[in-house]
């Protein structure tokens, strides 16, 4: 069976630069993917990277940046770690290769993003995650010697020692259906969001929740879960992202009435305001009748006011996202878009240096993490930051830790209890309905009731939904009984894990009555930092998850009224 | 809503049984993709349906496949546009070829693509490492960003002649990743990139310009045009003679054609192999060697008749005022300062005429 010091579960940007800082670091290391690397849906992010790299920038105003962008709910000293360390990091992907765009004397070129002070997001046209995420793939094969890849294996279940540690995970090979004890000192999530919980979503088929819940199930917390990130430029099409790139580049926000609306809400800041702010103000518009096309449920997005040789260099993608896909040419007519899912800011409790407080040996670095340095909301082009330099670190201590303690053995009696899990599984009669119903289900209703306008009501009607249908992913049916890429039989696994996680989704927004960054309570409209100026965790108890309270770090900036 | 007949190739290594095609009948606008279709039959119909997909929106690179004799994303083409290249009115979807099956509609890029790809040491090799960033040219790096577009679909390589005819052939996604660093001005190595290309049997020279990878990529990295770029920057930058004389073979049309305006097979032989100097290489024991080699070759095309004697003996010449032409395209070529080449991300799609674009860049096209 595999042994390493360093097992790392996932392989997107965080994973891989986890991956590569522990091999740095003398460790074995092997890395998990229940897809291939390159294939992770880090290849997903568009815009770019920020970083106080330019000399007429600092890493406080950055740090500053995202502290009001989380709405005060940011831990200030996790911010600051990843602020301060941004621009050696963004130096290093140039260093090993990202082809980051150039101005004209030759240096790295920075765009304008939503919530900024500065232009300090640097890119790679509008393919900057996958510029990036390719290159560490090119670094992770230059190191091969070191790092074992386990590409298309799907982890099951994390082991816990007998003193309480996490020892690795139990995994299969989806090419042959063969299952294996991964023994490793330090392991660390790197799998991503929770996308699929909501539908329509930005995110991709893999982003099931898979590392929240394995965490949970072993006693892990998980923090700020109520907090969803809507994207204000989706497609009403189909939910396909249109980069913040876009904004960042010049483009307007028009409502069906033809105005430019974004002055009433953010008159500063405009199109550029905080995401939360942006995609609010969408959703104000549409619910008072002023939407745009012909079911007046979207917003246009007028691209065709950036120069066009500009769009080409800058935002190709999104030409052939609009003509493929919503069959508009955006270079010359406007594109209907509207908030939609994208993005989950919290996840597994962690520490700077990706360590789970509670579960020691256990590590969590990107989406899947909170550390918490988004808060309430991102910044855009802050989530390729976090998986870099939490990534790194996680993959550091990680390293460090395992220099000083002995490989654990998993008993192959802890194998047993997975092959014949997924053995019952693939075995099950065919009586429950369909994975794709019951998602489907889950998807539509989280993306009703618990969207960018939250209610008691709406939220109490979905906590019952979700319960029934975590009951419900139990029996769901199963069509495939093969062993070779049965890939109907992880299906129903990661069914589990969204109805799980959701349950906290939901929770967690039921128990802050308040509105704050993706929060917005229409019962409780206002900020309210007397009572929730602070984390909410929740843990897996013996009946549910239980609730928990965790302070929010400040060092240097104390709370104030949130304008853009 | 409009319906449409998936024809899905069915293949699973544990029956023991011989591949088959499921016809399955999903209903959707036109405008959805081949993987809608496909996901809506998993959903409904049949969940082991084995096909690989994540994004849904031509990124992650994970369902490329053949539809309608054609490599692509499924998600990336049109169930109207599949139609369009139906002969029986239905969608037939299949694994992408050059590849092993693994199941269904999934194959073994392991064994195929990847093994390709790290043939060309795929990872920047940099000299000194500056304090900040390597100060570079914009246009090099957007003109690198076309070969960072690729997403390691494998769907030029599905669909690859030169690859079915010669399966160790590099391959155009391998020689795209290539030109990513050949093209790119922190790498140190390209010299010794180029040479060892060059003198793989199954390397630079190995593409026969098809345009199936062109047409196949979903992404506009335009495999084929990178390996012209390699070939041209091996050539003329870096005077390198592989040992496949695929570069003098190169130069002998660019000769051939600039002095008669037409190609004369009879001569591009000689001169592939002995150079075009003033005997033109007919002396060069070399090409005494290949032209013997050919012979049989020669001699079946002739009886095949794909070469007619008459018209191969005859010369090769275009009256005055068209070689007049040839020689006015040459000579544009040449006056240039620098070498044009096309590159999607600075001239954008030409269709419409785009003012904004200086017309020379375009005719790079040609250069």
């Amino acid at each position: 069976m595999p042994s390493h010091d360093v097992l790392i579960i996932g392989a997107g940007l965080a994973g891989q630069r986890a991956a590569l800082e522990a091999a740095k670091a003398g460790a074995s290391v092997a890395i998990l993917s229940k897809v291939h690397p390159v294939r992770s849906h880090s290849v997903a992010a568009a815009g770019g990277i920020n970083a106080a790299v330019k000399v007429t920038d600092s890493w406080e105003s950055h740090a500053y940046d995202t502290v009001k962008g989380s709405d005060f709910l940011g831990d200030q000293d996790a911010i600051e770690v990843m602020c301060r360390e941004a621009p050696g990091e963004v130096l290093h992907l140039e260093h090993i290769g990202v082809t980051f765009h150039r101005d004209e004397t030759g240096q790295m070129d920075a765009r304008a993003f939503g919530g900024a002070s500065a232009k300090r997001t640097f890119y790679v046209a509008d393919i900057t995650g996958q510029a990036i995420l390719h290159v560490l793939y090119e670094q992770l094969t230059k190191y091969s010697d070191q790092i074992d890849k386990y590409e298309e294996w799907f982890s099951t279940s994390l082991i816990v020692n007998e003193d309480g540690s996490c020892g690795g995970c139990i995994a299969r090979d989806i090419r042959t259906g063969q299952m294996e004890v991964f023994n490793a000192k330090s392991t660390i999530l790197a799998n991503g969001g929770a996308g699929q919980i909501f539908k329509p979503t930005t995110n991709a088929l893999i982003c099931t929740a898979d590392g929240m819940a394995q965490a949970y199930d072993i006693g892990a917390e998980l923090m700020d879960m109520e907090m969803i990130q809507y994207h204000p430029t989706c497609l009403v099409s189909n939910g396909f992202l249109i980069t913040e790139g876009a904004r960042g580049e010049g483009a307007h926000l028009i409502n069906g009435n033809g105005e430019r609306f974004m002055s009433k809400y953010a008159p500063n800041k405009l199109e550029l305001a905080s995401r939360d702010v942006v995609s609010r103000a969408e959703q104000t518009e549409i619910n008072e009748g002023r939407g745009a096309g012909p079911n007046k449920d979207g917003i246009y997005l007028d691209i065709t006011v950036v120069p066009k040789k500009r769009v080409h260099e800058a935002l190709r993608e999104i030409v052939n996202i609009g003509k493929d896909f919503s069959g508009v040419d955006i270079t010359k007519e406007p594109i209907l878009i509207r908030p939609g899912q994208h993005y989950i800011m919290g996840g597994v409790r962690t520490d700077v240096d990706g360590q789970v407080p509670n579960v020691p040996g256990l590590y969590a670095a990107g989406e899947v993490a909170c550390v918490s340095v988004h808060g309430g909301n991102r910044l855009g082009a802050n989530s390729l930051l976090d998986t870099l330099i939490f990534g790194k670190r996680s993959g550091a201590h990680a390293a460090a830790r395992a220099s000083d303690i002995s490989m654990p053995q998993a008993p192959t009696s802890r194998l047993e209890v997975d092959r014949k899990k997924l053995d019952k599984i693939i075995g099950r009669e065919r009586t429950g309905r369909r994975i794709s119903e019951i998602k489907d289900e889950l998807g539509t209703t989280m993306n009703k009731n618990c969207a960018v306008y939250r209610t008691e009501e709406n939220l109490q009607e979905q906590l019952e939904i979700v319960r029934r249908l975590k009951e419900e992913a139990k029996t769901a049916a199963i069509d495939d009984k093969g062993t070779i890429f049965n890939q109907d039989v992880l299906g129903a696994l990661e069914l589990e894990y969204m109805t799980k996680t959701a349950e906290t989704i939901v929770l967690g927004a039921i128990e802050r009555k308040e509105s704050r960054g993706a929060q917005s309570r229409a019962d409780f409209p206002d900020r309210d930092d007397e009572n929730f100026l602070k984390h909410f965790t929740f843990h897996q108890g013996d009946g549910g998850p239980v609730l928990g309270e965790a302070p929010i770090t400040f060092t240097k900036w104390e709370p104030e009224v949130r304008s853009y | 809503m409009p319906e449409y007949t998936l024809r899905i190739r069915r293949y699973n290594p544990e029956t023991g049984a011989a591949p088959y095609w499921d016809n399955y009948t999903v209903e959707l606008e036109s405008h959805r993709s081949v993987l809608e279709g496909i996901l809506q039959v998993k959903d409904r119909f049949d969940a082991s349906i084995g096909v690989r997909c994540s994004c849904r929106a031509a990124i992650c690179g994970s369902c490329g496949m053949t539809i309608n004799g054609k490599a692509g994303l499924a998600c990336h083409t049109h169930l109207s546009e599949a139609m369009a290249r139906s002969k029986d009115g239905t969608i037939h979807v299949e694994p992408l070829g050059n590849m092993p099956v693994i199941k269904d509609l999934i194959v073994d890029m392991d064994a195929v693509h990847w093994k390709k790809i790290n043939r060309v040491s795929p990872w920047l090799i940099s000299g000194d490492i500056p304090e900040r960033e390597h100060i570079v040219s914009r246009e090099s790096m957007v003109d690198v960003t076309q070969p960072m577009a690729c997403i390691q679909c494998g769907s030029c390589v599905g669909d690859c002649l030169a690859m079915e005819a010669d399966p160790d052939f590099i391959g155009p996604a391998a020689l795209a990743k290539a030109y990513r660093f050949v093209g790119d001005p922190r790498d140190v190595q390209h010299e010794q990139r180029l040479k060892d290309l060059a003198d793989d049997p199954s390397g630079l020279y190995t593409c026969t310009h098809c345009f199936k990878c062109i047409e196949a990529c979903p992404k506009g990295v335009a495999p084929m045009n990178q390996i012209m770029r390699l070939r041209r920057i091996a050539g003329q930058d870096h005077h390198i003679e592989d040992a496949n004389n695929g570069e003098r073979h190169e130069q002998a049309f660019v000769v051939l054609l600039e002095k008669y305006g037409l190609l004369d097979e009879l001569a591009v032989v000689p001169r592939s192999y002995g150079g075009n100097g003033i005997t033109a290489g007919k002396f060069s024991p070399k090409t005494a060697e290949q032209g013997l080699s050919s012979l049989s070759f020669l001699g079946k095309a002739v009886l095949r008749g794909k070469i007619k004697v008459s018209t191969a003996i005859r010369p090769h010449r275009l009256e005055a005022s068209a070689l007049a032409e040839v020689k006015k395209i040459y000579q544009d070529v040449k006056g240039r300062e620098e070498r044009l080449e096309l590159n999607l991300y600075i001239t954008g799609y030409d269709e419409d005429g785009d003012p904004q674009t200086a017309p020379a860049e375009k005719e790079g096209a040609t250069a």
